[in-house]
This record gives C-alpha cells, sequence and structure tokens, in this order.
C-alpha cells in the first residue's frame, strides 16, 4: 500500500510539468500558431525560476520569475512569427537553441547549490487517511494549479465568448480577420499564454521536483508537452490523460530501474521517448478520416488591408 | 500610425544577397552589449571570438576540423528543409552513425585487419545514419506522425544507446572505468592531411559533398523537383512530382550525410568513441543551412563562420573566463537575426495611418 501511494505521488508529481506546458501549448495552438520552443521556455523558467528563489528564498517568486522568463521567450517568438510573419517551425527552432544558451549563461552561477522545495500541503486527519489522503490532500501547490489551470482553460475554450473566438482565429485567419477579430493580437495573447504556462512548469521543476538546477534539466520534456497537445487531438480532457500516462511512463523506468530488472538503465530511460514516438505513430494513424489539428496552425498570417 | 507589414510585389534580391550580412551585424552588435553586461571589454572579446583564431595556423586548422561535420550535416538538412520536410533530429542521426562505424572498429581492433577498416567504417556510418532517418520519414509518409517531435525524440534515444554502448559491452577494458571505447587502430583512423596537423581527409569529403549538392540542385530534374514541392506544393502535385518519396528521400540523404559526419568525427579528431562526441553539431547545422540560404556554397561559407565562433568561444573562455555558453546564445541569436532579415526578402514595413472610422466598421 504505502508503495502503490508513492508510486502514484510520484507519477502526479512527474505528470505535473508536462500537463502544465501542455495545457499553454494547447491554447497557442488553438489560436493557429504552432510554437516549438517549449523546452527553450521550460528551461529558461527553470533558471530564472531556481534564481529567484534562491536569491530571495520565496517559492512564490521563483515561480513568478519562471513565469515572466517563458512570457518573454514566448514575446521574441511573437514579434518573430506574428510581427514578422517568419516560419514558426524555424523560429520555434531558434527559440530553443536560445533558451538552452541564455538558461545555461543565467544558471551557471547557481550550479551546486539547494533550496528548500516547495511545502506540501497538510490537512490534518484529511492528509492522514490511508492511501488516498496524500495523494489528493498532501501535494505541493503546483499539482493542484496545474489541475485548476487545465479546467480554467477548458471553460475558457468551450464555454465563453472569448474562447470561441480564439478557435476561430485558429481554424480559419481570413474569416476571422474578416468578422473585425484582432486576429494577430488575440494569438500574441495565446503565445504569451502558452510562454507563462511553459515558464511555470520549468520553473517546477528546479522548485518543487529537485531541489537544484542543473543546465538542460527539462531533458526533452518540452517537446514531450508538444507530443501531448497532438496526443490530445487538442482536447483539454485527453490532455490530462495523456499527461498522466506519461508521467506513469517516466516513474515506471525509475522503479523498474530500482527493482534491479535486468534490462541496462539506458533503455529504461528512453522509454519515454520511444514512447512518444510509438504513440505519436499510434494516433496519427487512428486519425486518417480527417485531422483534427486546427485548420489554420503554423500557417503565416499577414492581414492586407 | 501604425509600422505593419506588407508584401513585396516581388521578392527582393538586394536584401536576398544582404540579409546574412545584415543579421550577422546585427549579432555582433547584440552581443557586444552582452559582453558588456558580463562585465567583459566587447572589444577585447570580439577580437578573441572572430579575430584571435584566424591569426594561427593551429587555429585555422581546427576552424575547418569544426565546420566539417556542420558543413556536411547542413547540405543534407538543406534538402530536407527545401523539400518542406523538417528534420531536427541530424544530432541523433550523427550519433547513430558514429555507433555504427565505431561497431567496425572495436571488432577488428588488435587484429591485423587492412585497409578495408576505414571505408567500410564510413559506408556503415552513413548506411545507419540514413536508417536511423527514415523512421521518422516513414512514420510521416504512412502514419502521417509529425517528423519533428519523432525525430527529434530519437536524439534523446540514440545518445542513450551510445551511452549504454560505451559504459557496458564496448567500454576499454584498461580504460581506467572512464566510458569510452579504447583509442581505434591507426586503420580504423581517417588520416590526416597535413603529418603532425589536424585537418584530415574528412574536410575533402565535405567539400565534395558542398559540390554533390550544388550539382543536385541547381543541374538535375531531381533538384528541381526538391525545391518545387518545397516551395510550391500545389503546382508540383500538378506537376505529377511524388512529394512523400522526396521526403523519403531527403530525409535519407541527410541522414546517411549526418552519420557520416558522425563516424568522420568519432574516427578523426576524436579518436575513439564517448559521450559527449558533439557539441550539438546536429543542431548548429539547423543554423548552419538558415546562414547559407539553403544554398550549397552559403552553406560551406555559413559552416565555417559558425566553427570560428566554436573555436573563437573556446578561446575567450580561456582568456577571457568568458563562459562556454555564450557561444550557444550567440547562435541562437544569429538564427533569430537570420530569420528576421529573411522575412524583408518578402516583406516590407510601412507605416500608416489608419482612418480610425474606416478600421473600426460598423462595430
Amino acid at each position: 500500500m504505502e508503495l502503490v501511494e508513492a508510486i502514484i505521488l510520484s507519477v502526479l508529481a512527474a505528470s505535473t510539468p508536462l500537463l502544465i506546458a501542455a495545457t499553454g501549448e494547447l491554447v497557442t495552438e488553438r489560436s493557429g500558431v504552432l510554437n516549438l520552443g517549449v523546452e527553450g521556455m521550460m528551461i529558461m523558467g527553470a533558471a530564472c525560476g531556481f534564481a529567484g528563489a534562491w536569491l530571495t528564498g520565496s517559492i512564490i517568486i521563483g515561480a513568478i520569475c519562471g513565469i515572466i522568463a517563458g512570457t518573454l521567450m514566448s514575446l521574441v517568438f511573437a514579434l518573430m512569427a506574428l510581427g514578422l510573419a517568419v516560419n514558426q517551425v524555424a523560429t520555434g527552432l531558434a527559440l530553443t537553441i536560445l533558451g538552452i544558451g541564455l538558461s545555461g549563461l543565467i544558471g551557471a552561477g547557481f550550479v551546486g547549490e539547494r533550496i528548500t522545495p516547495a511545502p506540501h500541503l497538510y490537512i490534518p486527519l484529511l492528509t492522514d487517511i490511508p492511501l488516498i489522503g496524500r495523494v489528493l490532500f498532501g501535494e505541493d501547490a503546483f499539482v493542484y494549479l496545474s489541475i485548476a489551470l487545465i479546467v480554467g482553460v477548458w471553460r475558457f475554450l468551450y464555454r465563453t465568448r472569448a474562447g470561441l473566438i480564439l478557435r476561430a482565429c485558429g481554424d480559419n485567419h481570413v474569416s476571422a480577420h474578416a468578422l473585425g477579430y484582432p486576429v494577430l493580437r488575440i494569438r500574441t495573447l495565446a503565445v504569451m499564454f502558452g510562454g507563462a504556462c511553459a515558464g511555470l512548469a520549468g520553473a517546477y521543476l528546479p522548485l518543487a521536483y529537485t531541489p537544484f538546477f542543473i543546465p538542460g534539466m527539462t531533458a526533452g520534456r518540452g517537446w514531450i508537452a508538444l507530443a501531448l497537445v497532438v496526443f490530445s487531438s487538442w482536447r483539454p480532457g485527453r490532455l490530462v490523460v495523456g499527461a498522466y500516462l506519461f508521467g506513469a511512463v517516466t516513474i515506471l523506468q525509475l522503479h523498474a530501474q530500482g527493482w534491479g530488472i535486468g534490462i541496462p538503465s539506458q533503455f529504461m530511460s528512453a522509454l519515454p521517448y520511444l514512447a512518444t514516438v510509438i504513440v505519436l505513430v499510434l494516433l496519427s494513424r487512428a486519425r486518417t478520416g480527417g485531422s483534427t489539428a486546427p485548420a489554420a496552425l503554423g500557417t503565416v498570417f499577414v492581414p492586407d488591408r | 500610425m501604425q509600422l505593419v507589414l506588407e508584401k513585396r510585389a516581388e521578392r527582393s534580391n538586394t536584401i536576398a544577397l544582404a540579409s546574412p550580412l545584415i543579421a550577422i551585424g546585427l549579432t555582433i552588435a547584440t552581443m557586444s552589449i552582452l559582453f558588456a553586461v558580463l562585465g567583459k571589454n566587447p572589444l577585447l572579446a570580439l577580437h578573441a571570438y572572430f579575430i584571435a583564431p584566424l591569426t594561427d595556423g593551429y587555429s585555422l586548422q581546427e576552424i575547418a576540423v569544426k565546420a566539417t561535420p556542420l558543413v556536411m550535416i547542413a547540405i543534407g538538412l538543406s534538402l530536407c528543409y527545401l523539400a518542406n520536410a523538417w528534420n531536427i533530429g541530424a544530432e541523433g542521426q550523427f550519433l547513430i552513425g558514429a555507433v555504427a562505424g565505431s561497431w567496425i572498429a572495436v571488432k577488428t581492433q588488435g587484429t591485423d585487419a587492412g585497409a578495408w577498416v576505414l571505408p567500410v567504417m564510413l559506408l556503415l556510418g552513413a548506411i545507419a545514419g540514413a536508417l536511423y532517418a527514415l523512421i521518422p520519414a516513414i512514420c510521416k509518409v504512412k502514419f502521417g506522425a509529425s517528423e519533428i517531435l519523432t525525430s527529434l525524440m530519437l536524439v534523446y534515444v540514440a545518445d542513450l544507446f551510445l551511452d549504454y554502448l560505451v559504459r557496458g559491452p564496448w567500454r576499454d577494458p584498461h580504460g581506467f572505468n572512464f566510458p569510452t571505447t579504447a583509442e581505434f587502430d591507426p586503420v580504423a583512423t581517417v588520416p590526416l592531411l597535413i603529418e603532425g596537423g589536424r585537418l584530415h581527409l574528412g574536410s575533402i569529403i565535405a567539400l565534395l559533398v558542398v559540390a554533390a549538392a550544388a550539382v543536385l540542385l541547381g543541374r538535375t530534374i531531381k533538384g528541381f523537383e526538391i525545391r518545387v514541392v518545397g516551395a510550391a506544393p500545389r503546382a508540383a502535385r500538378f506537376g505529377g512530382f511524388n512529394a512523400n518519396q522526396l521526403i523519403i528521400l531527403t530525409f535519407a540523404v541527410s541522414g546517411a550525410l549526418a552519420g557520416l559526419a558522425g563516424i568522420i568525427e568519432v574516427a578523426g579528431p576524436v579518436g575513439h568513441l564517448q559521450p559527449g562526441i558533439s557539441p550539438g553539431y546536429g543542431f548548429t547545422a539547423i543554423i548552419v543551412a538558415f546562414l547559407g540560404r539553403l544554398n550549397p556554397i552559403g552553406i560551406l561559407i555559413a559552416g565555417l563562420f559558425l566553427a570560428l565562433t566554436f573555436i573563437g568561444g573556446e578561446q575567450a573562455q580561456i582568456a577571457m573566463k568568458i563562459p562556454l555558453d555564450v557561444t550557444k546564445v550567440f547562435q541562437g541569436i544569429l538564427l533569430f537575426y537570420v530569420l528576421a532579415c529573411d522575412s524583408l526578402i518578402l516583406y516590407r514595413f510601412r507605416l500608416v495611418f489608419p482612418n480610425r472610422q474606416v478600421a473600426r466598421g460598423t462595430g
């Protein structure tokens, strides 16, 4: 029982950064923009988040620093891909390359330092319930925030007028523009939201997951978040399922290493990446009837007046 | 008053030529600010980066050595990008090529195997790289899976596989437990061009690759197909060009070139297989491809320039204690400016003074 609880707890912890980053990217992509720079924004969030928390001793300020860093990075992307109509794939790659370099530069002074990780919720009695107590009432704030975030995004996209307009921009920017909606402004806001989420997701890693910063600590999570958005068919509900499934794969390989199964650790570490490839293939294959992707995803839009 | 982007009537050839130079100029200006922020004298730092490596023979050779994998990989990537196929996993194809070629070197170690070893290693490296690149290409063509994500995921897999080999079955028994194979035998090593120097045969191969790509793109139907499929997919369909077949082809060629670059790097300058054989060549090559405007000659020049930043970065670290990450920041900023300047080939800025009532419409 203890072990089951421990595994569920670690799955939730491993899934949370994926869920937060993928939620942001989902909104960005629903507005019709493909930002491949999630990895770069995440690692910047991690470096700046850790720097902020270490300097001030506050996890909250650290998280805010991460959010700001991610948002600033996404603004660079918006300036290029929306303002200058540059190819979104290339711009996203550039953002990741820049983010990895900058985060190394910023984080270099903090390598080897440790902080007290984000505290876990403790409600007497409730948290002490066996098996489910710690899972439901004993998480850190980020876990609850990630769930609130995806519920909020679901409500926004499907239950508000603004969400409808955002989806309209993603499906047909010419019509949205003709109806008088400021397509580029809406997309910029969606990109910024994606950046803020990626920054927060990155900050989660050194603030709650491991209480220290190492260069490149996101280890491809930003790319997995991108794959999750495809996996979810751009739907928030499926995104939650996908994020927890991937978290489970990550944890499974860690535990399998611990149990001493005779498989070399490198093969187990490769599992999440291989799983991503396999899932992408299976899903894309199941969807031959027609794509569920936003119709205008990744296309350049220059309003002519 | 508002600044808006406006499509040019036709592409501007002046800007097409000037854009890489403008981008480099802007990058250098930005870097000067960054150096100043880091508390270093910008002029001295720029000198260490861009001038000092050009002043001695050893560094010049080292630039050519570093440019070799960059140019070879970037040529392959440029074919993909021209055909609108996004291979961003060249780093993984590079590593798998290095692993496959090293297999022969490890197995023939200490035997009296003859001169056939190196050619077979190079061939195997290229084949393995091509096969590894075909995984995302086939996933794309057969199942519609995003080649961007799958090719990138396979980079991590290749990295872990290499790590497993040099820590496990291929580890040098006399290597004091370091994760590396034994030094390759002389027959498994890429010969040097100058005795006692650094320049090796790989650089000649890279030049041949550049020439071959120039002929392919400029003088053959296949090259024309690649360019049409990327630039005008609809026209290509009417022309009867098979886009899927070209995705497979360009991925295979770029994988082969990346794999070949990988085994040349291992059998040449490095001399044995170990983790960290690539300081991100596969990713830097993306920048090389774009800076070179996806043109073979341009890529050759861009490859030499980015190699210069690698060497300059190392020298600046030794001489001025400038962190090595500055080189990556430099490369990232450079790619941004290149892309931004390229946008001005097709678009121009214009100041508009919108008539408020018209702009607001009936709302």
